[in-house]
């Protein structure tokens, strides 16, 4: 079932692709949050990374 | 709008570098929010960086993947993919024209007055490059005998870096200025680069090198919030053309990957309706609305 939105005479229709794309990466998101990796990013992004500014 | 766009850039600037207790813990931000994504490119060893860089995270963990494999830890980088990914596909780069501090300090470079000059156009598939190998490729599989990457992008070419982490932390801690040597001269430069030609030409660094910028791009045609393009509207005129920043020829590529959504052509630039932001498919009508014969005659009497 699509979803339309009506403009004066024109019939505009809900794009449902870039719903499904976000779905599949939400789902991505979600993987990495199972695996435990927003704490690794935490524990890098709280260092100065010396040899990411060239210092190091 | 452009006024808008404007407020928009500094409220996200200051959100993504909000730790202003810097200049005397002369530390970086070490608190929870750091696992929240930068939507924009925003060093996250930036003294007042509140978030992290999608860009470095990502090179990060996987110039480390074995190691962390072999801990038993399976850091592939879904999590900054995935937080990358749900921005891209919700807006693509629109980030870049509301959301990222590098743009906006471009932006405000531009402004300078001086001869402007344009960014020639196969330039553009440079930031490609970047992402493929200097992202991906080399962080993944130039490896030392430990088995560990190095992260190339941030190391050898990031300016936002340089500019934003390595100069404050030079002068936060100035122990750190023993480790000065040829890396740094060779980001110094490509920093002062990039400044004299965001003066010249407009946005060059978005353009030709951002990463983050060209991942953003490969949702040009599957993003929520877009531009459209109405072709029963449009005279090409070209009057979209010379407005837009990016160099984007709107009624010719209406999904090009360079379009940041800054809505200029839409506002400053096309005088027919022909051009509207489009949300999920659902026109939101915000230009000026003159219909095409009534915007015909006044062209024409113009001359």
């Amino acid at each position: 079932m699509s979803v339309t939105y009506s403009e004066g005479r024109k019939v505009h229709r809900v794009r449902k692709k870039p719903i499904v794309v976000v779905m599949l990466l939400l789902l991505v998101w979600f993987a990495g949050i199972a695996l435990n990796e927003p704490g690794r990013v935490l524990e890098l992004a709280s260092q100065v990374c010396l040899s990411c500014i060239g210092l190091g | 709008m452009g006024y808008v766009r404007k407020w928009v850039q500094i409220i996200f600037g200051f959100l993504m570098n909000g730790y202003w207790g810097f200049p005397f813990s002369r530390a970086i931000y070490q608190g929870p929010l750091k696992v929240i994504c930068a939507p924009g490119l925003n060093c996250y060893s930036c003294p007042a960086s509140t978030t992290y860089c999608i860009i470095g995270s990502l090179q990060n963990l996987l110039a480390n993947v074995r190691l962390s494999w072999e801990a038993g830890q399976y850091y592939l980088g879904l999590y900054v993919v995935g937080s990358a990914g749900v921005l891209g596909g919700m807006f693509g780069r629109m980030i870049c024209g509301w959301a990222c501090p590098f743009g906006f300090v471009q932006e405000l470079l531009h402004k300078i007055p001086s001869p402007k000059y344009r960014v020639p156009r196969p330039l553009r598939y440079g930031k490609y490059f970047f992402l493929v190998v200097f992202v991906v490729l080399l962080p993944l599989f130039a490896i030392d005998e430990f088995g560990a990457g190095v992260t190339w992008f941030c190391k050898y070419v990031c300016p936002a870096g340089t500019l934003e982490a390595g100069l404050p932390m030079l002068v936060l801690q100035p122990t750190l200025q023993e480790r000065l040597g040829f890396i740094f001269l060779n980001k110094l430069v490509i920093m002062l680069v990039v400044v004299v030609w965001s003066v010249l030409a407009s946005r060059p660094f978005c353009r030709v090198v951002c990463p983050l910028g060209a991942f953003y791009a490969l949702f040009s045609r599957f993003r929520l919030v877009r531009l459209r393009h109405d072709q029963g509207n449009c005279i090409s005129c070209g009057a979209c053309h010379p407005v837009c920043p990016m160099g984007v020829k709107f009624d010719e590529s209406p999904d090009d990957g360079d379009c940041i959504t800054c809505m200029k052509c839409m506002t400053k630039g096309c005088r027919f309706d022909a051009i509207y932001l489009e949300v999920g498919g659902i026109p939101v009508r915000a230009g000026r609305t003159q219909s095409r014969p009534v915007a015909a005659r006044r062209l024409k009497a113009e001359g």
